[in-house]
């Protein structure tokens, strides 16, 4: 979902930039509160393991629902109709992966990090150094793509044109995660991200109500003056709009749906997420909450992408075009409100916009922090150090990667909001699925699994994901490309998870098959009754 | 056995427990509880796994491949897509539903029982 933004909303803004300051204000209090509660590396890392099941679920919910997902998917539904609503299907669908294979089973048997678990029977080093590897692949490219992203959408949302203020917004967002991250840890972070949530549902109600309201509660009324203000008709409610046009397009969209349904449960910024619960019981119980609130949310969705359609103008040369649909929100909230120039039109402009860049800044602190540990816990405590390294020091490591990461994310991001680089986040979700999934499942269920399948798994998944990007046509070869005047695009798809996903699974097992290694086979049932029991699964810390 | 010339840190986050923990996994690996709970996990999940992912592969097959059939009108302005594509959520709430009574019913009495042993085993 691009986020090229070329005309701002023109707001009242006092109100909205107040209420910025709130969202600012309110997250720092959290973050100071945290920071004098946190002590131990599990407090940073994991929040203490204190978090209920209802609320980690909320916190899944504000880690994963990106701004992308609040205004690009009703952007693209009010742009594109039917076809917008298949991103969040892919979505949803992924959360079965999730709880039925992944959740309950990396809480019991893992510490801090999605390492961790692969760590228990393999050898660490090289286990290590590949999993802390495609953690932080997958969690820049996703930061890099929120940060450009935040850019223009703070830009639009405050009616900042100038690329000067654009820059400033890039580096106050990133101030802002930096200090969240390094002073709160996980348990600021997490708080961030379940107010996050509160907000991003109850702005979504609210607005989806008011639409329902004007149509009469009925879905279909809503979907025929949709479809007839679209200028498409039928068309607008059936396939093919956006997906599929010609072969390449029917199997790069099944590639992409690959990549989302599979990607998910390999995110690690999701992963650690099960860490802050105190059991698998309530790991369980806050990826329950987290399908309730994504699919409830993404159900609104629908209604809010096919009343933008209905209710603003998305022709040729309005602000949802020009905004690649992202507009399509803040300005459906202003027309429910009573329209430009009124009071309620204004308060729910200034609402929803507080309520996007909330999202902002919650996702990006979870992508920060999980970069941190990363570096801290795998590369640091245990790869470097073998895990010699004092707490204190593996905390200090944190913070410094945390602020690194941080000031690298902003350095690499106002360059980058000239390139079109909304495929890191489609790039992301493949590495993801190819890379972390392959080797998460094949360490829970596959016995004869070793540390050549891991490695050979996670970096084969990870170099093929890569470099068929970098081969396409998101790269090079269209107008619409990262490098518009080269051309070496010879690989079709924009999505790699096609080939990538297959390729990640078949590296575990060719690496395991050549291994001469002779792993204790004994380590893989102890694992399993680790996995399944809990028995010996890290506690909850008590304060 | 693991190559004794390989430091022992390098072997394993596992070889950081105590030997009492190994031999108190191991004996519960072989414990009909445990196997018995292991069955029933996978004997949800798993087909349960391939049952969603099926679903939503065919889902998305007949969006490139079948639309005559997907635009087919059910009610009003309401086709089969879109139709299909609520289903979609209804399938992944039930099948979430269904997973959290088979766990609660099925798998936690097991689990709980085998965490417990473990627990007393080893004055945790």
């Amino acid at each position: 979902m691009s986020t090229v933004m070329l005309v701002p909303l023109a707001t009242g803004n006092a109100l909205t930039i107040g209420l910025f300051l709130a969202v600012v204000a309110v997250t720092l209090y959290i973050t100071f509160w945290a920071s004098r509660q946190s002590k131990t590396a599990a407090d940073y890392y994991a929040g203490g393991r204190s978090f209920s099941g209802f609320q980690n679920g909320l916190a899944v919910s504000g880690d994963y629902m990106s701004a992308a997902s609040f205004l690009g998917i009703s952007g693209a539904i009010a742009l594109y109709g039917y076809d917008g609503f298949l991103y969040s299907i892919g979505f949803l669908v992924a959360w079965l992966v999730a709880l039925l294979l992944i959740a309950e089973l990396l809480r019991n048997s893992g510490r801090f990090t999605m390492a961790d678990q692969l760590a228990y029977r393999m050898r660490q080093t090289p286990v290590r150094t590949a999993a802390a590897t495609s953690t932080i692949v997958v969690s820049v490219f996703y930061l890099l793509a929120q940060m450009v992203g935040a850019g223009s959408l703070v830009g639009l949302l405050l009616g900042v044109t100038s690329p000067g203020l654009k820059n400033l917004v890039i580096v106050g967002v990133g101030v802002l995660m930096i200090i969240y991250v390094t002073f709160g840890g996980m348990k600021g972070t997490t708080w961030v991200q379940i107010v996050k949530a509160v907000m991003l549902m109850t702005g979504t109600v609210l607005i989806t109500f008011l639409v329902l309201v004007k149509f009469g509660f009925n879905l279909s009324d809503l979907l025929g003056s949709a479809a007839e203000k679209s200028g498409k008709g039928e068309a607008f409610l059936q396939p093919g709009l956006l997906y599929g046009k010609d072969l390449v397009g029917k199997i790069d969209f099944l590639s992409l749906a690959l990549a989302l349904v599979l990607g998910t449960a390999g995110l690690p910024h999701i992963l650690i997420r099960f860490y802050t619960t105190p059991t698998a019981h309530a790991a369980r119980k806050s990826v329950l909450w987290a399908i309730g609130l994504i699919g409830s949310f993404y159900l609104m969705t629908l209604v809010l992408g096919f009343g933008a359609a209905a209710l603003v103008d998305t022709g040729k040369g309005s602000q949802i075009q020009t905004s690649a649909g992202n507009a399509a929100s803040p300005l459906l909230a202003q027309a429910v409100g009573g329209g430009e120039g009124t009071l309620g039109g204004s308060v729910l402009l200034a609402l929803i916009s507080a309520v996007a860049f909330a999202t902002i800044l919650a996702v990006v602190a979870g992508l920060t922090l999980t970069s941190a540990s990363s570096v801290a816990h795998d590369l640091y405590a245990n790869v470097f150090k073998k895990g010699q390294a004092s707490e204190r020091s593996e905390l200090r490591v944190a913070r410094i990667a945390a602020f690194g990461i941080g000031a690298i994310a902003i350095l690499l991001a106002i360059p980058a909001q000239r390139l079109n680089i909304a495929f890191l986040v489609a790039l992301a979700f493949a590495v993801a699925a190819s890379a972390n999934l392959p080797a998460l499942l094949y360490n829970l269920f596959w016995k004869r699994f070793n540390t050549m399948g891991a490695v050979f798994s996670i970096y084969g998944g990870l170099i093929m994901a890569v470099l068929l990007v970098t081969f396409s046509p998101v790269v090079s070869g269209t107008p619409m490309s990262l490098f518009p005047s080269a051309n070496f695009d010879w690989f079709p798809l924009r999505n790699p998870g096609l080939i990538s996903i297959p390729f990640g699974f078949l590296c575990g097992i060719v690496g395991t098959l050549i291994s001469k290694e002779t792993h204790p086979a004994e380590r893989y049932d102890e694992l399993s009754v680790r996995a399944l029991t809990g028995a010996g699964a890290e506690k909850a810390v008590a304060h | 056995m693991p190559d004794r010339s390989t430091p022992i840190y390098e072997a394993g986050e596992a070889d950081r427990l105590p030997a009492h923990d190994h031999e108190l996994y191991n004996t519960i690996a072989q414990e009909s509880d445990f196997v018995e709970l292991r069955r029933r996990y996978r004997s949800f999940a798993l087909p349960a796994t391939i049952a969603f992912m099926a679903w939503y592969l065919l889902y998305v097959i007949c969006n490139n491949w079948a639309r005559d059939f997907m635009d087919t009108k059910v009610v009003g302005n309401i086709n089969i897509a879109l139709v299909w594509g609520l289903l979609q959520f209804v399938s992944t709430f039930t099948i979430a539903y269904f997973y959290a009574r088979h766990a609660k019913k099925s798998l936690d009495p097991l689990s709980s029982k085998l965490r417990d042993e473990f627990d007393r085993e080893t004055g945790r």
